[in-house]
């Protein structure tokens, strides 16, 4: 019971603040709600018992990429941005797009619904009602055991993406 | 009835939290306020002055006038400020201050939330208190306010990684993300995790000292430069929220390094039965700051300063009783947490008394020389560390050596590490100007 209040309470306020993102003219606002969409999430990570994605998910997206965003933000001159256009053309393209994204999630609730065991009202797989084992440890070992060599080149891809930042945004090194 | 039941027993295994929490939220404005007295008197001392005198002997009832004068003070809001923003901001900065200090285990029962990530959580949630700094700053339409928030911004990303790479090094001694297992953890090991790792908890502390902009890396609110920084338009109650925040981020850095580094809750030498009359200190040293205030309380000018400093007396001789409590033998299960509680809070405020030592005796940094003490040395560095704690961690953990030995043998290799690493930053090609413009 708590656990659904909860629940609602965070895909609410993510579902709200997402979309006062996109709909805010002042740039620093859309941030600022960013943030909260994200500290939703954050929360219901909590409510999955998922402490270790929660902890990661505020270091790294809202420590650390929003704190990147809104130092930019803060140096644009906002009075010229807020005149822009907000929305481009392409409504069209939106509505086809989020219609798919829309039947790709029916069906995918479709087709778990098909086992019960262990799976909530929408036919999800559910989290144990107890805590489940440290999951700092649990990440660990899922990604340097069963994913090891994806999660080596994910690394590789990341550095590659650093250094080439570096040679592009500096002309001599 | 039923559901009444049913809510009490929902509720059962929050209560003792939440008391917990409703102590530390009113203890901890008294306790920032007292820092704030312990800095000016330092300071005071330092420079070969008296500091506040005026109010209470030696002015120990300054910060109660001092908070009283904030909460009284007209609150300005500017005209051309971002009215949302300006009020939402320092609240930012509290929350996260006061969210911050749930995951600190001031004892082994008194710890507000002991989870299994304890440590991360209290680094995730410490980190939004940016957002209060730097919206703030930009709220404030000023110029002012606009550089000081760029800067902390900017400091704080930078520091952020050392910081979390000295943790990094801890962690891995540790072997657990829980407050409260590290504390265990580091007893069982018999040593403070400073002696196995000094490298770690000395990049901790720089980058601690920048993480919470504190002299001589306070360039967000450099007076000489920026007026008060991000700061510089808020007045009054505003203000004040803002002040707690950073002595809350400094308790909570003092309490990282505590658990972390120094034993945590744990007395000094807490294995060794031949230092058992250590656990007397904590009861005799508030007996005696009872009877001081007793001795000075009629010797004060005002009836309510008399009153006060009597009242403080009382005071000191309430926390007093517990402590002595835990010695008396049938009541030894009082021992642990109301001892905890003591060596805790000294440590912390020993650590930050080193803050106010180092805020006194260096100048204050160049924002560039900041950034390369930063970049070039303490990251680098910080890494470094981490990968030689390793080697020495493996070294015995399955080479068999001692745990002095490896320790010293990784201590060694990050020493020479450092060496390196500031010869490479003296050698270095400086920028020039041309260069600057083009990137």
């Amino acid at each position: 019971m708590a656990d659904q209040v909860l629940f609602y309470f965070f895909a609410g306020l993510a579902v709200l603040s997402a979309i006062l993102v996109v709909t805010s003219r002042n740039t620093v606002y859309s941030a600022v709600f960013l943030i909260t969409t994200l500290l939703a999430t954050g929360g219901i990570f909590l409510t999955l018992r998922a402490e270790f994605l929660f902890a990661v998910q505020i270091i790294l997206y809202v420590g650390g990429i929003m704190v990147l965003f809104v130092f930019v933000i803060m140096l644009v001159n906002l009075d010229v941005s807020v005149r822009q256009l907000q929305f481009n053309r392409q409504k069209w393209v939106a509505t086809l797009l989020s219609l798919v994204l829309g039947g790709e999630l029916l069906a995918a609730f479709a087709l778990a619904r098909n086992n019960q065991q262990g799976r909530d009202l929408l036919g999800l797989p559910q989290a144990a009602a107890t805590a489940l084992e440290p999951n700092t440890e649990l990440v660990g070992k899922v990604l340097f055991e069963k994913y090891m060599i994806p999660f080596e080149i994910a690394s590789v891809l990341l550095l590659v993406a650093l250094i080439g930042a570096v040679v592009m945004g500096k002309k001599r090194i | 009835m039923e559901s009444m039941q049913a809510l009490i027993e929902f509720f059962r295994p929050h209560l003792l939290p939440l008391i917990y929490a409703l102590v530390i939220v009113a203890v901890l404005p008294l306790l920032v306020g007292y820092v704030v007295l312990l800095e000016r008197k330092v300071m005071a001392d330092m420079q070969a002055r008296l500091g506040p005198m005026r109010v209470g002997p030696h002015g120990l009832l300054q910060p109660i006038a001092d908070a009283v004068k904030l909460l009284l003070k007209e609150d300005i809001t500017p005209a051309n400020a971002d009215k949302v923003i300006f009020w939402v901001a320092p609240i930012i900065s509290v929350t996260a201050g006061l969210l911050a200090l749930a995951a600190l285990p001031f004892g082994p029962a008194f710890l507000i939330a002991d989870l299994n990530i304890g440590l991360l959580f209290i680094v995730a949630i410490s980190s939004m208190g940016l957002f209060g700094i730097v919206l703030g700053g930009w709220a404030s339409n000023s110029h002012y306010s606009l550089m000081g928030a760029l800067r902390s911004a900017a400091q704080l990303v930078s520091y952020e990684v050392a910081a979390g790479m000295a943790l990094v090094s801890g962690v891995l001694l540790a072997g657990t993300l829980s407050t409260r297992l590290i504390v265990e953890n580091q007893s069982a090991q018999g040593v403070w995790f400073i002696f196995l790792s000094p490298f770690a908890f000395f990049i901790y502390l720089v980058a601690s000292i920048a993480e919470t902009n504190r002299a001589p890396f306070d360039m967000p609110e450099a007076e000489s430069e920026l007026v008060a920084g991000y700061m510089t338009e808020f007045s009054g109650f505003r203000w004040s929220l803002y002040f707690l925040a950073e002595y809350a981020n400094i308790i909570v850095v003092g309490g990282i390094a505590t658990t972390l580094f120094l034993g945590g809750w744990k007395r000094p030498f807490a294995g060794t039965s031949r230092m058992d009359f250590l656990d007397y200190f904590p009861a005799l040293f508030f007996v005696a700051l009872a009877g001081y205030c007793f001795y000075r309380a009629p010797k004060q000018p005002v009836a309510v300063q008399k009153m006060v400093m009597a009242l403080f007396g009382g005071l000191c001789l309430l926390l007093a009783a517990p402590l002595a409590a835990g010695l008396v033998p049938p009541l030894a299960g009082w021992k642990a947490p109301v001892h905890g509680g003591f060596w805790f809070v000294a440590k912390v405020m020993s650590y930050i008394y080193f803050f106010l030592w180092i805020r006194f005796t260096f100048p204050r940094y160049r924002f560039d020389q900041l950034m390369q003490l930063g970049w070039h040395f303490l990251i680098p560095l910080s890494i470094l560390n981490v990968l030689s704690l390793g080697i020495g961690l493996v070294l015995h953990r399955q080479g068999g050596w001692s745990l002095g030995l490896a320790m010293g043998f990784s201590t060694v290799l990050t020493l020479i590490a450092a060496f390196g690493l500031a010869y490479a930053s003296e050698h270095r090609r400086p920028v020039t100007e041309g260069e600057a413009e083009a990137g």
